[in-house]
């Protein structure tokens, strides 16, 4: 029964075929078959699907607040880039004394002179400690932010250039050397994790195949939270929260569990996201990128849990074709895009799909 | 060549010179015994005759020690003479040599020597007749005197006539006398620099304080130092709330033409800091074609209008293409118009490089008034302020004394019934998108003459002007002005006491605050309605 609630077969059968090449399909080709074979398919391919999906758990996240709650967040990139520093801690603490000064503390705070780790260290060479901290600030901070924001009723596009303003307070801090952050260099020269090297296949399959499984995880999630009673609450402030308000319902804690939950898996997305790329600087926090969180979720539908995955995807995987091959028309590209979904396809590619369907 | 009966013009000359040597050296003496030293003697004899021949001041003196800093006197065997071309004369006596000798050798000057030179010209300057060059050179010793410049100054102190430069020299000497063997003259010279704006005047009554045993001396220099401590402190308050006004004027030109698309139409444009961005490189096009010409000056009042209608041209189109079928759904108008922004950048990069552009000052601006001393107003922030407050007048007349002002007003109150009675309320849209636009324009016209032009430069505008507006409230120009200017006061006194990336932080985290208290700004307009 709630199986039949959260997806249709034809959904389920998707799901199922997107598990099975992740888990299977592609172990197979990239580990077993042999690089000269025409069929191997490289590590390059694994890493860069592994960051698109990453970019796709924050889409999902990003559409329960924004499709779902109508809350438009321009400061995603914020709690993305939280959880990737908070498992960065770890990932600087794993490359022991392997730097380039040959020092246990992390090359940055070797060439600053610091003798001892900054209070927000203590234990990051823990990696239970610093996979907490990936959940727990970003959510910490967006129920702060979110409790008081929502309860004074800011809203619409208040909100919006409020949390512009957060990230973007956000990035000039950690820009600051004295944050104990590296800097705006951040954090880069990755090792190990669990003292396993990251650069081999094998680590690179694991992360790419753990950032599936919690994409899986995060629609399956989301897709129970929408389709419950909660989420038709939710749906109903995003459409008239007034009448709402009068029915006798608190949106300000509805609003509040839906921002911070997104807030949290942003943060997961982020600790996933940091050991692929192998950097986290503060230039994740600049109020464009999370921007671009947005069009992610335009471009695959709004309203629509995986039609947002589709969208990071279709947005980055377009990134990375012109990035290589036109660096100089991606900016015109991805302008045209946002003009492009908001005059001629308020519900993104899934909307363009079904109205086919439809006729 | 005539050789004559009495041994050949060269003989003759040589003895010419020795008996005039002879004679000279007896009336010119002492001075001609100092350009010797500086022309033979040693390194600290050399020093030693720099400050005989400024204590001299005469005429001479300046002549040779300029030639000597000109890298124009020489030495030919026992004589010393100054070189002008081809041209050689002897600097002892003054004497023209027909032919330059070709066996001259350099004096050399080294680092110490070249500065007491520095010093010792200046000083010399001190006397000259005209007033722009006697002003020039006492702010050059203000910071430079030497104890051996004292008869000098005095000299020149009693034949100054500009009420200015006397005091400053009055200043030079008290500075001086400081040092004096004299209890006397060391009061006087305590009293008289309590009258300071320097800032080196305080070290030197610092030093002064350790050096000095006499208790009455050294009361008098603490009272004097707490005297100019409390100048200095001014002025720098004075700066402060200069360097305060002069940021929120460009707050304001940068959140006015956003005070309109945002706050009177409710267009969230996130394009604007590219169209600020358009204006600036408006005003760079139009200075190349000033290029070369004798009115270059003049370039900048010709690209104000330029930048305007520039960006507003190009914002009408944006309106008219775009935005006009995103009214009243703000969340994908700001979509939208971030893609636009996008394209924006990448034209103008395409267009004119990524590479920042040099946009140069005209000469009325560079420069600046000095009200203290070390505390100069740029004349370019001066102008920005008056231009802000011009384009806010302009702004104001327009809303409220023209007929698209009124109809501005009225869709902005209420467009049905605007629409009702007659309103064309699409072309007055598009009128007013144009003219924020055109602000914009105007704003990039400005800060193309204080900052780096280059496609980026509206991006690091569009969050600040966004929370000048937000702050501000919605559909009201004075919170604009109010928010503008308390920001700008706002982030210059935190960067004082905090340093700049801290003060910015700390604004930011105001605002969100800020917003929770008044979610619509400083001067919300009263309404009853339940949603927005």
């Amino acid at each position: 029964m709630t199986s039949a609630r959260l997806y249709g077969p034809k959904g389920w059968a998707l799901l199922g075929a997107f598990a099975a090449f992740v888990f299977v399909v592609m172990p197979i080709f990239n580990l077993y078959v042999p690089q000269e074979s025409s069929f191997h398919m490289s590590t390059y391919w694994v890493t860069l699907l592994g960051k698109i999906l990453c970019y796709a758990i924050v889409a999902v996240a990003m559409d329960l607040v924004w499709g779902y709650a109508g809350i438009l967040s321009l400061g995603h990139g914020l709690f993305f880039a939280l959880g990737g520093y908070a498992f960065g801690m770890y990932l600087m603490r794993q490359i022991g004394s392997d730097g380039q000064y040959r020092q246990p503390m992390p090359d940055f705070m070797v060439f600053l002179d610091w003798k001892e780790f900054p209070w927000h260290w203590w234990n990051s060479d823990s990696f239970w400690w610093c996979a907490m901290l990936a959940v727990v600030v970003p959510g910490l901070l967006a129920y702060v932010f979110g409790y008081f924001a929502f309860r004074s009723r800011v809203k619409g596009v208040y909100f919006s250039i409020i949390t512009q303003a957060l990230t973007f307070a956000a990035m000039l801090a950690f820009f600051r050397n004295a944050m104990g952050f590296g800097g705006n260099n951040g954090f880069t020269d990755f090792r190990r994790i669990l003292d396993i090297p990251i650069a081999t296949p094998q680590m690179r399959m694991i992360l790419c195949a753990t950032s599936a499984l919690l994409l899986i995880g995060v629609l399956l999630l989301g897709r129970w939270l929408v389709t419950s009673k909660f989420g038709r609450v939710l749906a109903a402030i995003r459409d008239a929260e007034a009448r709402v308000m009068f029915c006798g319902y608190d949106t300000m804690y509805y609003k509040l569990f839906v921002w911070t939950l997104s807030a949290v898996i942003c943060g997961i997305a982020g600790a996933l996201y940091v050991p692929q790329v192998g950097i986290i600087n503060p230039s994740e926090m600049s109020p464009a990128n999370s921007i671009e969180i947005a069009i992610w979720v335009a471009v695959g539908g709004r309203g629509s849990l995986a039609g947002a995955a589709l969208g990071a995807g279709l947005v980055n995987g377009a990134k990375s074709f012109f990035t290589q091959n036109y660096p100089e028309y991606w900016l015109f590209f991805l302008g045209a895009i946002f003009i492009a979904i908001t005059l001629f396809l308020p519900q993104g590619v899934l909307g363009l799909v079904n109205r086919f369907r439809k006729s | 060549m005539n050789k004559g009966r009495f041994g050949g013009p060269f003989h003759m000359r040589t003895l010419i010179t020795i008996v005039f040597a002879l004679l000279s050296s007896g009336a010119l003496s002492q001075e001609g015994k100092d350009i010797e030293k500086l022309a033979f003697g040693e390194s600290d004899e050399k020093i030693e005759a720099i400050a005989a021949l400024v204590a001299s001041g005469t005429p001479k003196a300046a002549e040779v020690l300029q030639a000597l800093a000109d890298g124009e006197l020489y030495t030919a065997g026992k004589r010393v003479l100054m070189v002008k071309g081809d041209t050689a004369t002897d600097a002892v006596t003054g004497e023209k040599i027909a032919s330059v000798p070709d066996e001259k050798e350099d004096i050399t000057v080294n680092n110490r020597l070249r500065r007491e030179l520095g010093a010792a010209l200046a000083a010399l300057k001190l006397i000259s007749p005209q007033v722009e060059v006697r002003r020039s050179s006492v702010k050059e010793l203000l910071n430079s005197a030497e104890p051996a410049m004292l008869p000098l100054v005095r000299k020149a102190l009693a034949a100054e006539s500009d009420p200015q430069i006397k005091a400053m020299l009055g200043q030079i000497a008290a500075a001086l006398e400081l040092r004096s063997e004299d209890r006397a003259a060391r009061l006087a010279a305590v009293k008289k620099l309590a009258d300071s704006n320097n800032a080196s005047t305080k070290t030197l009554l610092l030093g002064f304080l350790n050096e000095e045993k006499d208790e009455e001396l050294k009361s008098e220099a603490r009272k004097s130092l707490s005297a100019i401590e409390g100048r200095l402190a001014w002025g720098e308050r004075l700066g402060v709330i200069f360097t305060s006004v002069s940021l929120g004027s460009i707050l304001l030109l940068a959140a006015l033409g956003l005070a309109i698309t945002y706050g009177l139409m409710g267009v969230i444009n996130m394009a604007h800091g590219e169209l600020i961005m358009i204006g600036a490189y408006a005003t760079y096009v139009t200075q190349n074609l000033f290029k070369g010409s004798a009115h270059f000056d003049w370039y900048l009042i010709a690209a104000i209008p330029v930048a305007f209608l520039v960006s507003a041209l190009v914002g009408m189109a944006l309106e008219r293409s775009v935005i006009r079928w995103l009214y009243g759904r703000p969340l994908e108008t700001l979509l939208s118009t971030w893609g636009i922004s996008l394209i924006l950048i990448q034209a103008v990069r395409t267009i004119f490089g990524a590479q920042n552009v040099q946009v140069e000052n005209p000469a009325f601006m560079s420069g600046g008034v000095e009200i203290l001393t070390g505390i100069v107003l740029p004349w370019s922030r001066i102008v920005i302020i008056g231009f802000a407050l011009f384009v806010l007048l302009g702004i104001w007349l327009l809303l409220n004394k023209t007929r698209l002002g009124l109809f501005v007003r009225g869709v902005t109150q209420n467009r049905d019934m605007a629409s009702c009675v007659g309103v064309p309320t699409a072309r007055v849209d598009t009128w007013a998108f144009g003219l924020g636009s055109g602000i914009a324009g105007l704003a990039g016209c400005a800060l193309s003459q204080i900052g780096n032009v280059g496609p980026d430069l509206g991006q690091s505008y569009i969050v600040d002007s966004f929370m000048v507006v937000v702050l501000g409230g919605v559909g009201q120009l004075a919170g604009t002005v109010y928010a503008a200017l308390g920001l700008g006061f706002a982030n210059k006194l935190l960067e004082a006491w905090q340093g700049a990336v801290l003060a910015k932080i700390a604004v930011l985290i105001f605002i969100i605050i800020f917003i929770q208290k008044r979610p619509q700004g400083m001067f919300a307009l009263k309404g009853r309605a339940v949603e927005s």
